[in-house]
């Protein structure tokens, strides 16, 4: 526990010394938004979205973008870089466990990710008043499911990718798909209905943030949906991971 | 007293017999060295030793215990230094240190080895700014930071210019003066000859000799030879009786000696009780190169 606090420490330490990474990954988000607020049109209501206006209803869409970025793509990436540079075997030699360090990643992986989203929704209230999630407890949930269940397929890139250029290679489609299934790319309401719908159900479950953002309670499958590839994901990285 | 035992060790990597059937013991307070070719399975079998590999036959045992089970009491009690192994980019080199030393009940200053190991200018540089044979110093460091009772290092100067090897060789005596036993692994004969007690030669996966490095030497390469210009003529015969001299030749103005044991001492004293006096005298001995090469049939890298 105390080597976990250390190393802790220390991968924080190293996460905010990589300034332009952590500027993109926290900030990005809330740059796009504050772009599109600045654009009036964008602000008005419309049927399109329920009588909402284009950034309410595109909120939850940027939301993805840092989640996509950590999730699939700097956290396992770091991880395999870890493996590959042997640091974690370095690690396996002293007193403290490798498993320390990949609990570190996650937990400055989760903490960007909280960062981000909360700038997103204070800028995005105080700015251009996009309304507080209506329903916070389902907010939270959709929000906590989402976020494991790419953490964990992030893991499972670590975990399968013996280097680090596999896991790019297995990390850059991910991303992709990603944020094209979470309405970054093209807004979902410009999307083939049955590829929105496919967005339903791929992590980070973009709908059910949206549904509990602007409107009544995220959907109870959506949310069964991300937790089983949460704990699939998961389970299967643990089984695959190597420290070496 | 032997810290380590390793008795008939095997490893294999899918077909690969890295380590075929190695038996050694490492007594405390000793600086043993494992010497052989590339690919030898000199790192698989320290690598053993550490804990790091699971053995496929054989059994190893460190400071009495079993390195898979008892892995959390000897990674306190044992330092290891990896072959490849590196640091994050951004890490400073105090940082590591400090991070590694909170690690241990035990550890050493951190600042203080810094010092030791010359980088107290570089003690905020990252890691990645940081020259090849920094790298290697801050990873000797890291092995020692823990004061460990073993220090497992794995290509300890691979990477150093002359000036700093000679350094870590001082620095690796002065940690053996301390009690540390030091398990090792080099390619350099220079620095297996002036720091190793004992050496392990291993080749294809097999020890082929384990003895100190004069014994390794003179085991395998015993013949020495002496060079002189006699200032009177010598009689051959006054060389040949010796027990020491196996042959005697003239080049030129030259005698050429060659024998085993004190051959120097041998040669000297004759000449001088007949009162010849020796000019340009020089002994020429096998090095532990000869002995390598010998062993293994590899010419050493260097
Ligand atoms: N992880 C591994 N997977 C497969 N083969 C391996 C692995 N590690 C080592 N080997 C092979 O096992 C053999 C012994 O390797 P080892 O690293 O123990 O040699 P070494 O004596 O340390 O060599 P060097 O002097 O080059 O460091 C080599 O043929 C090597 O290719
Ligand atoms: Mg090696």
């Amino acid at each position: 526990m105390h080597a976990f606090r250390q190393i802790l420490r220390i991968e924080a330490r190293l996460y905010l010394r990589d300034l332009p990474t952590l500027l993109t990954i926290v900030g990005l988000p809330t740059m796009i938004l504050v772009v599109l607020g600045l654009i009036p049109s964008l602000r008005e209501p419309d049927p399109n979205f329920d009588g909402q206006n284009f950034v309410n209803y595109f909120a939850p869409s940027l939301l993805v973008v840092t989640l996509a970025m950590v999730g699939v793509n700097t956290m396992p990436m770091a991880l395999a870089t870890y493996r590959e540079r042997g640091v974690l075997r370095r690690l396996a030699t002293t007193p403290a466990h490798p498993g320390a360090l990949l609990a570190a990643q996650l937990v400055v992986a989760l903490a960007a990710i909280l960062a981000s989203a909360l700038l997103l929704i204070i800028v995005g209230r105080l700015a251009f008043g996009v309304p507080l999630p209506e329903h916070p407890l389902g907010f939270a949930l959709a929000f906590v499911l989402g976020t494991a269940a790419l953490l964990a397929l992030g893991l499972l890139v670590a975990a399968v990718a013996r280097t680090t250029k596999a896991a790019q290679a297995l990390a850059v489609p991910l991303f992709l798909l990603t944020m094209f299934f979470g309405g970054v790319y093209l807004p979902r309401f410009l999307l083939p209905d049955a590829v929105a719908r496919i967005g339903d159900y791929t992590p980070p479950g973009v709908q059910a943030l949206l549904d509990a953002w602007t409107g009544p309670s995220p959907q109870p499958l959506h949310l069964a949906i991300m937790a089983v590839i949460a704990v699939t994901a998961g389970a299967g990285a643990a089984k695959l991971f190597r420290w070496e | 007293m032997p810290v380590i035992e390793v008795t008939h060790l095997k490893k294999r990597y899918g077909d690969l017999v890295a380590v075929d059937d190695v038996s050694l013991t490492v007594e405390a307070g000793e600086i043993f060295g494992v010497l052989g070719p590339n690919g030898a399975g000199k790192t698989t079998t320290v690598e053993c030793v550490a804990g790091l590999r699971v053995p496929d036959g054989g059994g190893v045992s460190v400071l009495g215990l079993d390195p898979r089970r008892d892995a959390a009491q000897l990674r306190q009690r044992v330092g290891v230094q990896l072959q490849e192994s590196q640091l994050p980019d951004r890490l400073r080199v105090a940082e590591a240190l400090e991070l590694y030393a909170s690690f241990y009940r035990n550890p050493a200053d951190p600042a203080a080895l810094i010092d030791k190991l010359g980088l107290g200018e570089k003690r905020n540089t990252a890691y990645k700014k940081l020259s090849g044979g920094q790298k290697q110093r801050l990873s000797i460091a890291l092995a020692l930071v823990g004061n460990p009772e073993i220090a497992i290092l794995d290509e300890l100067t691979t990477g150093l210019d002359p000036q700093a090897r000679r350094d870590t060789w001082g620095l690796i005596e002065q940690v053996r003066d301390s009690g540390v036993t030091i398990v090792l692994v080099t390619h350099f004969m220079e620095e297996a000859e002036r720091l190793c007690d004992r050496i392990a030669v291993i080749d294809r996966g097999r020890v082929v000799a384990l003895d100190t490095p004069t014994g390794l030497v003179s085991a395998v390469a015993p013949e020495q030879r002496v060079r002189f210009r006699p200032s009177a003529p010598v009689d051959d015969r006054l060389l040949t009786d010796l027990p020491e001299v196996s042959d005697v030749r003239r080049t030129g103005g030259q005698v050429v000696v060659t024998g085993t044991g004190d051959l120097l001492h041998a040669v000297t004293s004759v000449l001088a009780r007949h009162q010849i006096v020796a000019a340009d005298l020089r002994l020429e001995q096998s090095t532990l190169d000869d002995a390598f090469v010998e062993l293994t049939g590899h010419r050493p890298v260097d």
